[in-house]
Formats: C-alpha cells, sequence, structure tokens
C-alpha cells in the first residue's frame, strides 16, 4: 500500500470484491480465478468454470439479462478474458446496469507453467474495453480502489470492467464441486428457488 | 408428395416462406427470451421478427461461441434462449459445446446450412459437410429439416428435447429450404 507499484494479491482482491457480498451472483473464469473465488468461500450463488476457456464474460451478460433485479460479478484471468475478446464488444452494446467484470491480470498463463499472455506485452484489456464502448473501465492497482470497484458491483449503475494487476504467484488450489450438473442445479436452486429442481 | 416437390422447385419465385413465422411462434411458445445470433440471409425473417419483439432480448455475437455461453447464463439465470446461426459458426462453438454438454443445460441452436444442397461457393463445403458430425461429435442431438414444411416440426421437436430433457440440441436447415445462391448469377449482375 505504501509502494504505489507493488502488486496486488490475487486472493486480497477476491476477498474484498466478495466481501459481504449480499445475494451477489458470481462467475468465475475457469483456473486460479475459480480456486481465488472458492477460496474466498464456496457458495451456492458462485458458478466456477471448470473449462469452457473465454466463457466468462458471456456467461456474465446471459445471467445479466435474465435476472435484471441481481447483480453479476465475473471474476476471471487476462488470458480467459483475452480467448473471449470480443464479448467486450457485445457486452459493450447490450450495456447491462447489473454487471461488472473483473479481470485477474498477471499478465501469465498460470496453469500451465507461466508463460506470457499479451498483457505481458503491454495489451491493455481496459483499454480495450473502453474503446468497445463500457465506459466504466479502469486499471486497479490499489486496495483503495478494489473497494471502490466493490462497491460498484452493489450499485449496479453500469456495466464496469476492472482489471486488477496483480503479482504471478502461484496459490495453494482451493476447488469448488468440479461436477457441472451440481453446480447448475444448486445455483438455479438457489437463485429460482425448489421449481428450478422440475420442468 | 408431389405438392411438396412442387414447392420446393417453386421456392425461388415463391414470394415469402411462411415457415420462418411458424419457428417464431413455435419458439415464443417455447418461452425463448434470449436470442443470440450471428446473422444469416436464411434467417433474416426470423431476426426480424425478434427484433420487433419488446419480449425477447437479440443480441447481436461478434462470434456465435459467445452465444453458447450466453444462453448458458441464461439459464443459471432462468430464463430461456435459442442462437441462430450459419454452419460456418458452428466450427467456431465446438469447445464452448462442453459446457451444456457437461452441465446437462438445454441449447436450441438453428443453424442455416451452407456447403450442402446446390452450394456453389467451394470454401462453404469443409465446414458445411462437416457440421453435423462436429455437433454430434459435442453430444448435440441433431435433426436436419430439408423441405419449408419439415422446419417448424423439426424446430418444435429439437425446442422440446433441449428444454425438457436439458440438452443440447440442433435443427440443420437444409440449402434445399433456404434456396442455393448463384454466385454466376450475382457477378453478372
Amino acid at each position: 500500500m505504501t509502494n504505489p507499484n507493488a502488486l496486488l494479491h490475487r486472493r486480497d482482491v477476491v476477498n474484498e470484491l466478495l466481501r459481504d457480498r449480499g445475494d451477489i451472483l458470481v462467475v468465475a473464469g475457469l483456473g486460479a480465478p475459480n480456486w481465488d473465488v472458492s477460496a474466498a468461500g464456496d457458495h451456492a450463488n458462485n458458478f466456477p468454470l471448470w473449462g469452457a476457456m473465454g466463457a466468462a464474460a458471456m456467461m456474465g451478460l446471459g445471467l445479466a439479462l435474465a435476472q435484471p433485479k441481481r447483480k453479476v460479478l465475473v471474476i476471471t484471468g487476462d488470458g480467459e478474458m483475452l480467448m473471449g475478446i470480443g464479448s467486450l464488444a457485445t457486452i459493450a452494446v447490450e450495456k447491462p446496469a447489473n454487471l461488472t467484470i473483473a479481470v485477474l491480470d498477471n499478465e501469465r498463463f498460470g496453469e500451465t507453467g507461466m508463460q506470457k499472455t499479451h498483457t505481458a506485452s503491454g495489451v491493455d484489456l481496459a483499454g480495450m474495453a473502453l474503446a468497445a464502448g463500457i465506459r466504466t473501465s479502469c486499471t486497479v492497482r490499489t486496495m483503495e480502489q478494489v473497494s471502490e470497484i466493490r462497491d460498484l458491483v452493489h450499485q449496479g449503475k453500469g456495466t464496469v470492467f476492472a482489471l486488477m494487476k496483480i503479482n504471478p504467484e502461484a496459490l495453494v488450489f482451493t476447488l469448488p464441486p468440479a461436477d457441472g450438473v451440481i453446480l447448475t442445479t444448486r445455483f438455479r436452486q438457489s437463485v429460482l428457488g425448489d421449481e428450478a429442481l422440475y420442468n | 408428395m408431389a405438392d411438396t416437390a412442387a414447392k420446393t422447385k417453386d421456392q425461388a419465385t415463391a414470394p415469402l416462406p411462411s415457415w420462418p413465422d411458424d419457428v417464431y411462434r413455435i419458439l415464443k411458445e417455447a418461452g425463448v427470451k434470449q436470442v443470440a445470433m450471428v446473422p444469416d440471409a436464411g434467417h433474416s425473417r426470423l431476426i426480424r421478427a425478434f427484433d420487433a419483439d419488446p419480449e425477447t432480448r437479440l443480441v447481436t455475437l461478434t462470434t456465435e461461441e459467445e452465444g453458447v455461453a450466453m444462453l448458458a447464463g441464461a439459464w443459471l439465470g432462468g430464463q430461456r434462449g435459442v442462437l441462430l446461426l450459419q454452419s460456418s459458426g458452428v466450427g467456431n462453438c465446438i469447445n464452448m459445446l462442453s459446457l451444456p454438454a457437461i452441465c446437462h443445460m438445454p441449447l436450441l441452436m438453428l443453424v442455416t446450412m451452407r456447403g450442402d444442397w446446390g452450394e456453389f461457393n467451394p470454401w462453404q463445403i469443409p465446414m458445411g459437410q462437416g457440421t453435423q458430425a462436429s455437433l454430434e461429435a459435442m453430444g448435440v442431438i441433431v435433426t436436419r429439416a430439408d423441405t419449408p414444411d419439415d422446419v417448424a416440426p423439426m424446430v418444435w421437436g429439437a425446442a422440446n428435447l433441449a428444454f425438457n430433457t436439458w440438452r443440447p440440441a440442433a435443427v440443420l436447415i437444409g440449402q434445399r429450404v433456404l434456396g442455393a445462391k448463384n454466385f454466376k448469377e450475382l457477378a453478372r449482375k
């Protein structure tokens, strides 16, 4: 905090984003963002992805459109966001007020040996989101800014894109349930009630 | 049968096929609220109908796999959707189809075919001929409509399969229904 150039720690960022989470709905991208969200506490209102790289932001859009009264937070990585980069254009056009996309940017493909992603060479995801038309788009380097993003999630007053510059540290995995049917059913039951169990 | 054959032969001169209106009605009755699409000429009438419908959200994608993910999110939030795409876009969806497969989520895909009956453009052939096999390799239940009269019942059946058995299902709408483009004629004009 005293050194403005120090990189944030990913689990501090995620713990702050999910502080007093209330009834927000969370989609976590595959790999470390999934483990980070799970380390903050497994929850029925989390949908942690174990695959489908590139899906996270668009799942957030479909969910935000289906549940306009709920706040939706997508937490994903830079590699995952780059694979679904066109989603930023699609989401910018749709402008869901209740969707925040937080990208944990360690500039690495963390699960495959810490190879550099495009962001390590200067590709600016926050700039791309802004240019796509997501007007609240910023690069986050301090925990104070993380708290501001956390508050924006709960306000739900417009699409938010936040690029969190984080330390490329490899942490212990915290695994949520892996079965897609379990994750889907418990999420739908939590959001929609028991009627989600019936056709 | 003779009636159907005559209709198919004459469709190039027929002013407006009615199947897109029937498909619109079936999708409305199925409760579709989100329509994700990369446009295709064969879907243009259906797209116009949804665009004019205030109860339905029509979302244009940059690439088709976005729609697979979006409709998975819609399902998590309790809404049903449909993905409208051309056969070439099926190739873009392959890995993303893991999502409805492993999560047992419904996904209804209406695929207008190229690289099929009467195709003129050789570049459409590889993906057009690989469309059904690719979908089936990823666990999607595939049915085909090759006459205008088949489209509505096939869409009705696929919608029921998808939403009642919570699985991905696709209807391939053959080029014989849509009419093949003739680029030599277009180039002369």
